[in-house]
């Protein structure tokens, strides 16, 4: 057994056996090209703690949402047409002559809203039990990164179809670049290649909507790498600390992520076959009309509460009128999540220990959920001023409850161990394994 | 070279080195945004789309006071209104109070020879882009059908959530049927 690091911080990760290779051809690769090595340490012998719960799973249930996407996306490619007078047709002709073209578009279209669904409950997991705090502040910014590629992959992938929300949608969001100063008109001229949003729109989106998603797949090997320097978090956010704490990867957590990951499935299963249309608007089966509004633009549901914030800046601020205000808002209200690892104060990472934080985190999650619902209302009468509210604490979260709760919350005594945690302090300190040293400090006065 | 090269010391060397990598750095930096300025102006307006954005020129002959018709330039609607010797009277009578943004409506109205009888205005909604509906009475031009906005019938925001008038385009009249827009400059 390896010594246990000198900063408590550091996880100990030491792995469940090493990879062997048996045969002839085997040892020949691995003494070339070491990929079943990489393969066998990553997820095989990889030490995962032994206390975490179903909410970690979701990081294994998105990376087969990115292959699900990209494996119907590039079949759909192979029958669509990215051309104002024809998009709209090709994907009603793989709706109804494409063999099972239907299946594989609804697929990818409720993917979208899988995909988005599973990120939010991934983001909410690693709000909850600290995930972005030391050591795995760029492990969470390499997430935010994800986050931001899936919005501009999503919105481009909306517009491909070329009904009316598509091409309103395009409208209103390109629209919102116009209101930079000076430089506005020109960027939006430039973003749309044209003055209106039409057919070299049509096709560099196509283009970048093809490209972002292996964008995406680059990023998250850079996530999971960092993830594995690291190692994971658990819900008692206290570091490993001996091998006794950990579980190898397979079986422990390759069985936990699949059952997961067939639930989860199962509910997107049931969206592709008995509510296919459910979470899309039924204007976008209406041909794109650049001289006709639909009566009420929405944007698909995940970026609604996005959507709120942006038409909650009804005002100027100083010289920011209030166009630009609302999408310097938006922009806000993510990059926001980039200095969250230094905006949150305290030391504890998981929220089972701050008596307080869990209150206010549970009011930022229904916070967002209102925030989304105010984003499906029309912009009038009393939704004004409670988006406005809401606006303001999503914001007031990240920028004034989190710097100070840090600093007033007593937090409560953490376990010594994640053993402990989980079998109890007699077995965890009767192990024969030994507590390492670094376990026996107070955690919850570790600087 | 000459030969004080071969005698000089390590540091002078390095400074030598430290001036040979920032140039070649910097020759770099320069071929680099070089090749990259064709590709980011690729995704421009290219010469098809400006050419279609040049200038409409568009009859007005059959336009009667009262009436307006939307035409299109650079694939976005205009409206052009042709605006009675009532409706002149209702939007000059109108005054800041009436609106959220004010301009004097001589600004706003055109025609041939200083006669400003027409309209001529963006078709897209200060709000979020929808085609605003004509109506006629009290003043009023345009209500938007989506957010509840009403115009005056010089384009003027008069309440709603839309926050500015409807911009003008760059138009002229080359006479009294004639209207060009996309410049100012018949």
């Amino acid at each position: 057994m390896s010594a246990p690091s000198s900063d408590p911080n550091r996880s100990t990760l030491e792995h469940h056996g090493h990879y062997e290779p048996t045969t002839g051809v085997g040892k020949w690769v691995d003494e070339r090209l070491p990929l079943p090595r990489l393969v066998y340490d990553s997820f095989v012998a990889y030490p995962v703690p032994r206390n975490l719960n179903y909410f970690y799973t979701f990081g294994g249930i998105l990376m087969l949402m990115l292959v699900c996407q990209i494996l119907t996306g590039v079949f759909l490619a192979m029958h669509y047409v990215a051309s104002v007078d024809y998009a709209f047709n090709s994907v009603e002709a793989i709706m109804r002559d494409v063999n099972y073209g239907w299946l594989i578009r609804y697929i990818h279209m409720n993917g979208a809203s899988f995909f988005f669904l599973a990120v939010f409950i991934h983001m909410a997991r690693g709000l909850y039990y600290g995930s972005y705090k030391a050591p795995r502040e760029i492990l969470w910014m390499l997430g935010v990164v994800i986050l931001l590629l899936m919005m501009a992959t999503a919105f481009m992938g909306y517009v491909l179809p070329w009904g009316q929300m598509s091409f309103w949608g395009a409208k209103v969001i390109t629209g919102f670049f116009s209101a930079f100063p000076v430089i506005g008109v020109g960027l939006q001229e430039w973003l749309l290649g044209g003055y209106n949003v039409g057919q070299d729109t049509l096709n560099r989106f196509y283009s970048l909507h093809y490209l972002l998603p292996f964008m995406i797949a680059g990023v998250v090997i850079l996530h999971v790498w960092a993830l594995h320097v690291t190692g994971q978090t658990n819900p008692t956010g206290v570091e490993v600390k001996s091998k006794q704490d950990t579980l190898p990867f397979t079986p422990y957590a390759t069985i936990k992520d699949a059952f997961a990951l067939v639930v989860f499935f199962v509910v997107f299963a049931y969206f592709i076959f008995y509510l296919p249309n459910y979470l899309g608007h039924p204007d976008n089966y209406i041909p794109a009309d650049p001289l006709k509004t639909p009566a009420h633009i929405v944007p698909e549901w995940y970026f609604l509460p996005f959507y709120a914030i942006l038409r909650a800046i009804t005002f100027d601020i100083g010289p920011i009128d209030s166009k630009l205000g609302g999408v310097l808002a938006m922009f806000a209200s993510i990059i926001v999540l980039f200095f969250l690892p230094w905006l949150d104060t305290s030391k504890v990472r998981s929220t089972n220990y701050r008596p307080m934080y869990k209150v206010f985190f549970w009011i930022f999650v229904v916070n967002a959920v209102f925030l989304g619902w105010l984003g499906s209302r029309p912009a009038e009468g009393i939704y004004t001023p409670l988006t406005q509210i809401s606006t303001f604490y999503y914001f007031a979260h990240f920028l004034i409850v989190l710097p100070i709760l840090g600093l007033v919350e007593t937090p409560k005594a953490r376990p010594q161990s994640i053993t402990e945690a989980v079998l109890g302090s007699a077995k965890a300190s009767g192990g024969a394994t030994a507590t390492p040293v670094g376990a026996t400090a107070a955690p919850e006065k570790k600087g | 070279m000459s030969t004080d090269d071969k005698k000089t010391d390590g540091a002078e060397n390095e400074g030598r080195r430290d001036f040979l990598m920032i140039a070649t750095g910097a020759a770099g930096a320069v071929a680099v945004g070089g090749l990259a300025w064709p590709f980011v102006a690729s995704m421009a307006p290219n010469a098809k789309v400006r050419a279609a954005g040049q200038p409409v020129t568009i009859d007005v002959s059959a336009v009667e006071p009262g009436q307006a018709i939307t035409v299109n330039w650079r694939s976005a609607p205009f409206f052009v209104r042709r605006l009675t010797e009532e409706e002149q009277q209702a939007a000059a009578a109108l005054t800041a109070d009436d609106m959220k943004a004010y301009e004097p409506v001589d600004d706003r109205l055109g025609g041939a020879e200083g006669a400003g009888e027409w309209t001529v205005v963006s078709a897209s909604c200060t709000h979020l882009g929808c085609i605003p509906s004509q109506v006629e009475g009290d003043g009023e031009g345009w209500n938007c059908p989506c957010h509840g906005s009403v115009f005056d019938v010089a384009g003027r925001i008069l309440r709603g959530p839309a926050a500015t008038n409807l911009p003008l385009p760059p138009y002229v009249f080359a006479s009294e049927t004639s209207l060009i827009i996309g410049t100012e400059e018949a």
